[in-house]
């Protein structure tokens, strides 16, 4: 894994004692909360429904064992023993206090970790692939780019204060496991004509009151000119979004307005003078922080063979693990979705846990993903029984990795205070209606997505069946869309109809799954059947 | 009836105005009537509380209750996780807060 340099870790540490001066004057009753709100904000502390709320970088989604077991240990001593992982691959602690909050920074420091730049409008924590440098079809591992990116962004003093938020996302591969083409600007490498590697990049997705697909801007830029050209992607951004409206601030709003031809010329223009303004980082520098993500030591040699005589492990065998590059290896999928549970909630105990499998099994490495799990991501089949084992004794070992119960929710208004309505509830109760295992596997790949508002942090809009909680007239009420998607088919859900109660929405989903099951053809997806069939026959079911 | 609500500023905690000081129990909130935004502006100026606010709220037989749902949920706390709330064995809470 990449480790901190001594710049990284002096602007670390010189933030937490600024954070922890900032936060004693507001104490003291020399800041109001006027002037201290833009400043916590800046280090990641929100004051939520029930408290402060902190959340925590996990830059590209990768940590250590010890990094993970700090996680835990925050959560044991100073919030309620347990943490929520995002969609954005960070971890939020809801019950956090003020007066603690700079002793919580100055101990995640000592890990080489950070709330800096998780809020306000700036270059937010750069996201990745889960299975980086463990997929096998993957081209090249693209966290060393993320990483330079957010060598790049932090503190960037033209970037800090940009019309809105930005979020950027790095793949390497035509899988796509980042919804690349929902954020503000998202790279993928790929390899052209001629047989190079660079990047096509997606700029002006998002989901939020307006949500985009990203149109491609480039389609191949040699990876060495990426720096220069994201400066010219912002610049034109920084000059002309919308600082008027805040509800179109975001760049997604710009290069529609624009155009994706007009943005990209101007995008071109001022990639002829960036490119001469030395940005780009020297090749030996990337190389630096690209020896930090080597290939660990792999050993060779080793079977293939999976012994799957207990048929529970064989189910989860079957779900959870994925394919390695490497023979001998896999990727298993940790399921933070138990039937019931909190999507993306995990225990003090539990985090330990996966820490301690990680340095037991996985090369002392954890990934957490946009879907609210987490992976170890190069682990030998040998090893496979014996993690499963202790997964299941901690019950994180549900067979259910993108199958119906695998439900992504934002908190809602369980935590969030921009809710209109709870989200966590109606995914708990989507799961336990679908409990049944088997049932959920013949179902197959389904991702439902339930955000609590319209800012669509639960991705409702890239659900195959996403639920959008609304209020109506101090009720809480529910959206039902279908056919989105937030993979390398990527696209926007539709709204079918009026909206639900909570346990109305649960039957419409369970009608809208009878239809695609009476209707799907051989090897059809929930989401393949609806593109084929259309919403007619959904309609119908439900509201017929 | 009228509540003053807000956070505690150095816990965080949500906190309602009781006549003479803050609680974290709803059932010691009072009517604050037309002073709701006076009492907030001194008692923020004195750091007891963050980001204050006045509800609409009805008094019950069980006591008062906040007329809106995301102030219910505040008052109890996350209903996915009643365990931490104020009142983890309180059954009844279900009955009002949804
Ligand atoms: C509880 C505190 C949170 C607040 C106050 C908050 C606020 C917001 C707001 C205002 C937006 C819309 C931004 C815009 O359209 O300009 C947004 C979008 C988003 N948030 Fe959150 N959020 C919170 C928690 C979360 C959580 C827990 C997650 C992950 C589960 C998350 C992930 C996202 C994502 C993925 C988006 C969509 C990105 C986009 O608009 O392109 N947020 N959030
Ligand atoms: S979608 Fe809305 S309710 Fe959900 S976390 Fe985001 S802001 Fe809060």
């Amino acid at each position: 894994m990449y480790r901190y340099d001594d710049y990284d870790q002096a602007i670390v540490d010189a933030r937490v004692e600024e954070f922890r001066d900032q936060t004693n004057r507001r104490l003291a009753g020399e800041l109001s909360e006027d002037q201290f709100k833009p400043l916590r904000l800046m280090n990641g502390l929100y004051l939520q429904l029930h408290a402060y709320m902190l959340r925590v970088a996990i830059p590209y989604g990768t940590l250590s064992g010890r990094q993970m077991r700090m996680l835990a240990h925050i959560a044991r001593t100073y919030d309620k023993d347990y943490g929520h992982f995002t969609t954005r691959q960070n971890l939020q602690y809801n019950w956090i206090k003020l007066a603690d909050a700079p002793e919580i920074l100055a101990q995640l420091a000592t890990v080489e970790m950070h709330a800096i730049q998780t809020s306000g409008n700036c270059i937010r924590n750069i996201s990745s692939d889960q299975y980086a440098g463990a997929a096998a079809e993957e081209i090249e591992d693209p966290r060393p780019w993320a990483e330079l990116l957010r060598q790049w962004s932090t503190f960037h003093p033209e970037f800090i204060f940009l019309p809105r938020k930005f979020k950027i996302a790095v793949t390497a591969s035509e899988v796509d496991r980042t919804a690349v083409k929902l954020h503000d600007i998202g790279l993928q490498i790929h390899r052209n004509a001629a047989g190079e590697a660079g990047f096509r990049v997606f700029v002006g997705g998002g989901m939020g009151r307006t949500p985009m697909v990203a149109p491609v801007i480039r389609e191949f830029l040699p990876k060495e000119q990426l720096i220069s050209y994201l400066e010219a992607c912002l610049r034109v951004y920084n000059r002309f979004g919308r600082r008027d409206n805040m509800y179109k601030a975001r760049i997604k709003i710009l290069v529609h307005e624009l155009g994706a031809d007009e943005y990209r010329r101007q995008v071109e223009e001022e990639f002829l003078h960036t490119r001469t303004l030395g940005l780009d980082a020297p090749m030996d520098e990337f190389d630096r922080i690209a020896a930090g993500f080597a290939p660990p030591a792999f050993e060779t040699g080793l079977s293939d063979e999976i012994d799957q005589t207990s048929p529970a492990f064989a189910r989860w065998v079957g779900n959870q693990v994925a394919a390695h590059k490497t023979p001998g290896y896999a990727i298993v999928n940790i399921s933070l979705k138990p039937t019931g549970g909190i999507p993306g909630d995990a225990s003090s105990a539990q985090i330990d846990l996966m820490a301690d499998l990680a340095e037991a099994y996985s090369f002392d490495e954890l990934r957490i993903t946009h879907a609210q799990n987490v992976v170890l991501a190069h682990v030998k089949k040998s090893d496979l029984f014996a993690i499963w084992q202790k997964l299941d004794a901690a019950g994180l070992a549900t067979p259910n990795l993108d199958l119906v119960s695998d439900i992504i929710a934002c908190p809602g208004l369980d935590y969030c205070s921009l809710a209109n309505a709870r989200s966590i509830p109606v995914a708990q109760k989507i799961a336990e209606r679908f409990a049944d295992l088997d049932r959920q596997r013949d179902l197959g790949e389904l991702k439902i997505k339930i955000s609590g508002c319209i800012n669509a942090c639960g991705h409702h809009h890239a659900g195959h069946i996403g639920i959008l909680g609304v209020d109506r007239k101090g009720e809480e009420n529910y959206q039902l869309s279908f056919g989105g998607s937030g993979a390398e088919d990527a696209s926007l859900a539709k709204i079918i109809g009026p909206g639900f109660s909570e346990d109305g929405v649960v039957d419409a989903v369970e009608k809208a799954v009878d239809v695609y099951k009476a209707l799907r053809s051989d090897g059809e997806r929930f989401l393949d059947t609806y593109r084929r069939i259309g919403e007619a026959p959904f309609k119908e079911a439900i509201y017929g | 009836m009228k509540i003053l609500t807000g956070n505690d500023l150095t816990s965080g905690d949500v906190i309602w105005w009781t006549g003479d000081g803050w609680s974290r129990h709803i059932e010691h909130a009072v009517d604050v009537d037309a002073h709701g935004e006076a009492i907030a502006a001194q008692e923020e100026a004195a750091r007891r509380v963050n980001a204050p606010y006045v509800i609409q709220g009805e008094m019950t037989e069980a006591g008062p209750r906040p007329g809106h749902i995301k102030d219910r949920i505040r008052a109890v706390g996350p209903t996915v996780r009643t365990d931490l709330g104020l009142k983890p064995a309180d059954p009844s809470i279900g009955e009002w807060v949804i």
